[in-house]
């Protein structure tokens, strides 16, 4: 069956037109059906996937514009079919999250699109293409659908963006005029191959590139868009801006930052290390002092993201590293995104439903929630020790990975990482403690426990995260092919 | 050398001449039959002008008092054509109360103009200046009622007069130095000995004469006044016919006449001669021209200004030099010559119906008579020199010629520069017009639209029929040109 | 064929002159259309050669001076008639409730379209100039008779600059003409046989840079663009379109197919200058509309600074550049077609206003859903995003740019994110405010009318095709540009 990767693209995309035209009453229901339609696929092409190879699969390849060498260049290796599986499972959460609009649900299958996109391309200017798409579309969800300081917030998320993906692209192109070529794997094969690149060339592209990363994942000190973004947007979009959009920028540091540039990682490799650890210190402390439920966890996302940055420049900076250090490093990183995306996007959930019943989210509007809506909490704390790290359930697995690369090979920087772990258990200890325990506070003395339709959604996301946590072999058999293909290639 | 020759080589200004005394008696005899003067003026020229089919093609009486050549024919037959549009809008101007005389003295003024091309000697030229000139000067001030038509034709006789003497006294001074009143004989002379001062003087003063004609600057100032005051018909006429006339004999003159005096207007290789002199006349023309028009709230009076102008650019050809020089000298003021006329008429109608030809006079004209907008457009988009009409054509054969004429291309440049700055500073005052016409809005009494008497429409109507084709074929103009001078 | 482009266009605007007032829109409308239908049939020709100028009509027409009336069409010439083709029945459909004067209104658009296929088809110099000088009175009258705000003063200063720029461009002509002459050329004005003369290098010297700024000027080169913001502002919609979408490129491709082919010594020697300026002219145009707060305004900056990137990428002398050159005319011409008209014809009849602040009252995107669509998708087009025409002309520009002028290259970076801010905050003031709706009897608009729609989804749909699949243009201009003087030294 030809297409595979592209018709997976294509069915959200028919998805949002049919909203657009078709006008159905009760939108949200299309648009599942869409997703439900894109999980199968994505099931298919795992089905496909041959784990034994760790090369991009299912290639489709056809010639676009030629004179610049840009092709229409689609193929999934494990690292795109993970997080193709992650996006197909955010995105119907965040649908069901919401009671949205039918220009909101349009406005997300696009977006999700763009990003099965963005994960499959293999040749930059297509990248470019999708991840672009989805920049209009999250300003717009934010513009439209978000709550006060919306204006800010969007026009401070696309301009940053924009900026960033302008320098990203100037990156490119400086990288084009060198190698004539735009293929990520052909790139890196030239890179290993044939002499290097001037060295004013390889900074300024390094520089343009990085810059436009940085913004995306967010790296300190880029990041500041994100809290203002991910506060004020709906609680779907939130789900799906940390579950999945943040994974675009990680990916592309994988993907091409990475192997293209390990010169330039080396030489500035304290610095980056550096950012990296201040990233999750510094935005594990902000957590701490937040009085807002949305931008703690917004917060908190920046400190996980911060760790997977944190292994990747630790195993391309470090003098000496081991194959199987770096193998860990980056098996780390794959796991914490794809469980980062189940956990963020699950705690914005749970947030979303207090501020629903109580119609606010500041720590101050709750208190001994454990008497009133036992259910709710219990649920919440299973992702809240997710996202802590708690052996057992999947955010642990990705963490010890990447601690165990990381202080291979970084030892200093990562020891000062580690107290990024405990910053974030004092900031869930304290919010568990402030919002669950202790005397029920007199405006939630009314508040319902979960109802019959959240237990559809939570149930499933828990269960997610027990399993994995419990048996990762699933997910491991996935990409390690990937991950020594690509730890080779680095060292 | 007898007159049965004479007759037959000046069959068309005798044709002219029996038209104008049998016109002149009627009129005199009977006041009221001014239709029947006009057909008969009208047929007359006809007449006359298909007389040049029976001339020789190529002719030479009394050594070179009476020349028949085919660039002669051409430029003769386009003064009667001009003659010819300017009786039709006689014939319903208010201004004229003896209409009969006038068609006869401006038939008289023909004559004269056809003698000045046909003349290759400095006293038949100057005879034929003459002759124009006194025409000229009473169809200014033939409107006895109004007071600023006798200034118009006191101010024109007076200038007139001065410039013809001046004429007259270089023309004696270069009779003087070679003893001959024979274009031909005196280049060859020339040739033969070296510049004298007398000779010099001689060219300049002779050329003041002609300067004035085309009302080149410093010579312009009767101009204005002149093309204000005087009746539409008399302006029409002047503007058009006897500048053609003018530059035709000015560039016979001294590119026949002097052709290696000239010197050289090189920006950078001045050398003495008629060019330079030329050269400045031209850019004072253009900047005095334009500059003036920018300040005028009457049409009439723009007119006069920019005819200031647009002699500066014709002057260009001449300075160039050589046959293609002239043509370019000649296609400009002929193209020229048709669109004055043209736009004179709208004038003229303009001013009947409003009693004035200020800019206020000429507002939402477009509601009125979108007739004589679109030709009044026409016409004035040629003058400023925009594409497909001939005035476009004829800037662009000039600066060619200009440029090519140089030894290096950057020669005569800053003329070709000063030129199309003049051509910018024009635009704006000519939109201006087309500005009132097209785009203003005033409340009319009456609903009525103007319909121009018959002749009048025909005139202008055939008119911009003319400069419309001669816009997108110039060819048919061009060619004969190039053909008769070849 | 493509020939008819200009005849159906200039029969057509007689003809609208001439008719009764009712059948005046209808007129035009087929005129435009018929010009369309033969620039798409010249488009997706197979009998045309993309790669080479091809002469395909040539009648003498002064032969003493050595002027014919001679057409030839290449790849270039065929996508720019095209982009002429999209905007003329654009501008006609947006223009499809004009009351006062309608006949003479089509008749002057339509003069400004016929005079812009000339030019596009133009092989013969002087006939170039023809229609080049042809197109300035009709913009004239159209912004004086029919334009908004401050309708004289800017009519009158875009015609004496179009004029002044055409004086120049003159001079130019000339010099190429003289210097032909002098070189023996049996046909001086012939674009196809001029481009194999080897001017002397002295006449390239002073020629190029006079005749590159006679263009430019047209092209709105800083600092002579002055005239395009006021009069973009002044003119009515219709006038707005074809100024932005194709007059300016009148000035673009003169400077590519004249100044560039035949001067290329001249070029070379100037091209650093090119560059500067131009990418002055896309900070500092983006600079300045940021702080616009009439919505036209900002428009009329952002088409100044998106041409600057087609002179950029002339600047860049190579393939990429020239042809991401080319492109970028054919995809401002859409986009900027589609911004002015959302905002001269959507917007302001219906609002009568077009500050941002003020139209944030009136909640347009509710009151004109289908409006506040457009201009995402314009704002977007214009913004470079992929997956519009414009990202693939910037991109390309971008690479042809970087060998020669890197650090240009990087300032244009910082434009294009000024670029992102200032339509961003159009975008954001004019449809996605937050204010409350101070007229709530404002908010009942009357809705887009179905000639209005039918543009737009055209404009939208031609910059969405050529986004998704630019190579259908580049196809017909790197064959086209290969067979250029400058590659051939």
């Amino acid at each position: 069956m030809a297409g595979l990767i592209t018709s997976l693209i294509l069915i959200p995309l028919v998805g949002a037109l049919a909203l657009w035209i078709g006008r159905p009453r009760n939108s949200r229901v299309v648009t599942l059906g869409f997703q439900a339609l894109a999980i199968l696929y994505v099931l298919l092409i795992w089905q496909r996937f041959d784990s034994t190879s760790g090369l991009p699969q299912l290639v489709e390849q056809y010639s676009w514009i030629p004179a610049l060498k840009a092709d229409y260049f689609v193929g999934a290796d494990g690292l795109s079919l993970l997080l193709l599986l992650l996006t197909s499972l955010v995105f119907p959460f965040a649908i069901l999250a919401q009671r949205g609009s039918r220009g909101l649900n349009a406005l997300m299958l696009v977006m999700q699109a763009a990003l099965y996109g963005t994960f499959t391309a293999q040749s930059f200017v297509l990248w470019f293409v999708f991840y672009e798409m989805s920049l209009i579309p999250a300003f717009l969800l934010i513009r439209l659908w978000g709550g006060e300081k919306r204006d800010r917030a969007s026009t401070k998320f696309f301009v940053y963006t924009f900026f960033g993906s302008v320098a990203m692209l100037l990156g490119f192109v400086a990288l084009y005029v060198e190698r004539h070529t735009f293929d990520f794997r052909l790139l890196v094969l030239l890179h290993q191959t044939m002499p290097p690149l001037s060295p004013v060339v390889g900074w300024l592209a390094f520089a343009g590139i990085f810059l436009g990363l940085a913004i995306k994942v967010p790296l300190f000190p880029f990041h500041t868009w994100l809290p203002d973004a991910y506060e004020t947007a709906p609680v779907g979009v939130s789900m799906v801006l940390t579950g999945a959009l943040s994974k675009m920028g990680l990916y592309g540091f994988v993907r091409f930052l990475v192997p293209l540039f390990p010169e330039q990682i080396r030489i500035a490799g304290p610095w980056l290390l550096t950012l990296a650890v201040c990233s999750i210190i510094l935005a594990s402390l902000a957590a701490w002092a937040q009085k807002d439920l949305k931008r703690m966890v917004a917060y908190l996302s920046i400190n996980h993201l911060g760790y997977c940055l944190l292994a990747l420049f630790a195993i391309t900076a470090a003098a000496d590293r081991r194959l199987g250090d770096m193998q860990a490093a980056l098996s780390g990183v794959f796991f914490q995104i794809f469980n980062h995306g189940i956990t963020a996007a699950a705690l914005f959930y749970y947030v979303g439903l207090l501020e629903e019943r109580r119609g606010a989210r500041g720590f101050d509007n709750f208190g001994g929630l454990m008497q009133r809506t036992p259910l709710l909490c219990g649920w919440m704390s299973v992702a809240m020790f997710s996202s802590l790290g708690l052996p057992g359930l999947n955010g642990f697995i990705g963490e010890v990975l990447i601690f165990k690369g990381s202080f291979a090979t970084a030892a200093s920087f990562t020891a000062v990482a580690v107290f990024g772990l405990l910053f974030t258990a004092i900031v869930f200890l304290q919010a568990m403690q402030s919002l669950f325990s202790g005397p029920l506070a007199a405006s939630c003395s009314t508040l319902p426990d979960l109802l019959r339709r959240e237990k559809f959604v939570v149930v499933p996301v828990t269960v997610l995260m027990l399993v994995v946590g419990i048996a990762p072999e699933f997910l491991f058999k996935m990409v390690s092919e990937t991950v020594t293909h690509m730890a080779r290639v680095l060292s | 050398m007898n007159y049965a020759d004479l007759f037959k080589l000046s069959l068309p200004e005798t044709t002219v001449v029996v038209t104008a005394l049998i016109v002149l008696t009627i009129g005199l005899t009977n006041r009221r039959r001014t239709g029947l003067c006009t057909l008969i003026a009208c047929a007359g020229i006809v007449v006359a002008a298909f007389s040049f089919n029976w001339m020789p093609r190529s002719a030479n009486f009394a050594e070179g008092m009476l020349v028949v050549s085919p660039l002669g024919s051409l430029f003769q037959i386009i003064c009667l054509a001009l003659a010819f549009f300017a009786v039709l809008l006689a014939t319903h101007d208010n201004a004229l109360a003896d209409r009969a005389e006038f068609i006869a003295v401006l038939l008289f003024a023909t004559i004269g103009l056809m003698l000045l091309i046909s003349s290759d000697e400095f006293l038949m030229i100057f005879l034929g200046l003459e002759l124009t000139g006194l025409s000229l000067y009473v169809m200014a001030g033939f409107n006895r009622r109004d007071a600023r038509s006798a200034e118009a034709g006191l101010k024109y006789f007076l200038f007139g007069s001065t410039a013809s003497a001046f004429t007259l006294f270089g023309l004696s001074l270069i009779y003087g130095t070679f003893g001959s009143t024979n274009l031909a004989l005196i280049a060859s002379s020339i040739f033969t000995a070296p510049l004298q001062p007398m000779f010099a003087a001689g060219i300049v003063m002779a050329l003041i004469g002609f300067f004035f004609k085309v009302a080149a600057a410093p010579f312009h100032l009767w101009a204005p006044d002149t093309y204000q005051g005087s009746p539409t018909t008399s302006a029409a006429f002047i503007a058009s016919a006897s500048k053609v006339a003018s530059f035709f004999v000015l560039g016979k003159i001294v590119l026949a006449g002097f052709p290696d005096l000239g010197g050289s207007a090189a920006w950078h290789g001045l050398l003495a001669g008629w060019k330079p002199v030329v050269a400045v006349t031209a850019a004072l023309s253009i900047l005095v021209g334009n500059f003036g028009a920018l300040a005028q709230s009457d049409v009439r009076r723009l007119l006069a200004y920019s005819a200031v102008a647009h002699a500066g650019y014709t002057l260009l050809g001449l300075i160039a030099g050589g046959p293609s020089g002239f043509s370019a000298t000649l296609f400009y003021s002929a193209t020229y010559a048709f669109t004055l006329v043209g736009a004179f008429g709208v004038v003229g109608v303009v001013e009947r119906q409003t009693g004035g030809t200020a800019f206020e006079n000429f507002r939402d004209l477009r509601s009125r008579s979108p007739f004589l907008t679109a030709c009044m457009t026409l016409f004035l988009l040629s003058l400023a020199g925009l594409p497909p009409l001939p005035g476009f054509f004829g800037k662009f054969y000039l600066f060619s010629v200009a440029i090519h004429s140089g030894a290096a291309s950057t020669a005569l440049l800053w003329l070709v520069a000063l030129a199309l700055f003049g051509s910018l500073v024009s635009l704006y005052y000519y939109l201006s017009v087309l500005k009132v016409m097209l785009v203003g809005k005033k409340e009319w009494e009456t609903a009525s639209v103007w319909h121009p008497r018959v002749p009048e429409g025909l005139a202008v109507g055939a008119l911009a029929i003319i400069v419309a084709l001669l816009g997108v074929f110039p060819n048919l103009l061009l060619a004969r040109i190039a053909a008769a001078l070849s | 064929m493509i020939a008819w482009t200009i005849y159906s266009t200039f029969v057509g605007a007689f003809a609208v002159l001439l008719a009764p007032r009712t059948w005046s829109r209808p007129l035009a409308l087929v005129a435009a259309f018929a010009g369309f239908f033969f620039s798409v049939e010249g488009f997706f020709s197979r009998t045309i050669d993309f790669a080479h100028f091809t002469t395909i009509v040539r009648l003498p027409w002064v032969p003493v001076l050595g002027m014919n009336y001679q057409l030839a069409v290449d790849g270039i010439s065929v996508t720019l008639c095209l982009v002429t083709g999209i905007t003329a029945v654009s501008s006609v459909l947006f223009s499809w409730d004009v009351q006062e004067r309608p006949n003479e209104f089509f008749f002057w658009l339509l003069l400004v379209v016929g005079g812009s296929y000339g030019v596009f088809l133009s092989a013969d110099l002087f006939l170039f100039f023809v229609f080049y000088e042809l197109v300035i009175i009709p913009k004239y009258f159209l912004i004086a008779t029919w334009g908004s705000t401050n309708r004289e003063y800017g009519a009158m200063k875009l015609t004496l600059y179009s004029f002044f720029g055409g004086a120049l461009v003159f001079i130019g002509i000339l010099a190429a003409y003289v210097g032909a002459q002098k070189a023996g050329s049996l046909s001086p004005l012939d674009l196809q046989q001029l481009v194999h003369l080897r001017f002397p290098v002295e006449l390239q010297n002073w020629a190029f840079p006079v005749l590159f700024l006679g263009f430019g000027v047209l092209a709105g080169m800083w600092p002579f663009h002055t005239w395009a913001p006021t009069g973009h502002v002044a003119a009515p919609t219709a006038g707005s379109m074809l100024l932005a979408g194709i007059v300016m490129k009148l000035g673009a491709y003169g400077a590519l197919r004249v100044a560039l082919n035949l001067f290329p010594q001249g070029f070379q020697m100037w091209r650093h200058w090119i560059a500067i300026l131009a990418v002055i002219g896309i900070v500092y145009a983006a600079a300045v509309a940021l702080r616009q707060r009439d919505l036209k305004f900002v428009i009329g900056y952002s088409s100044v600074s998106h041409m600057g990137f087609v002179l950029l990428g002339l600047a860049a002398a190579t393939g990429l550049g020239l042809g991401g050159a080319v492109f970028q005319m054919f995809s401002h011409g859409v986009i900027g077609a589609l911004l002015f008209a959302i905002v001269g014809r959507m917007i302001y009849p219906r609002t009568h206003t077009r500050d941002i602040y003020e139209l944030s009252k009136f909640n347009l995107k509710v009151a004109l859903p289908f409006a506040a669509v457009a201009f995402v998708i314009a704002s977007a087009a214009s913004m470079g995003i992929p997956g519009f025409s414009g990202f693939a002309a910037e991109i390309s520009i971008l690479i042809g740019t970087w060998t020669s002028y890197p650090v240009g290259v990087v300032i244009t970076g910082i434009g294009m994110a000024l670029v992102a801010a200032f339509t961003l905050r159009a975008l954001k003031g004019a449809f996605f405010s937050d204010q409350p709706q101070v007229e709530p009897a404002a908010a009942v608009l009357p809705p887009i009318t179905l000639p209005e729609k039918c543009g737009a989804i055209l404009l939208m749909g031609v910059t969405l095709c050529a986004g998704v699949y630019p190579q259908l243009l580049f196809d017909r201009i790197n064959p086209a540009l290969r067979d250029f003087r400058l590659f051939h030294p």
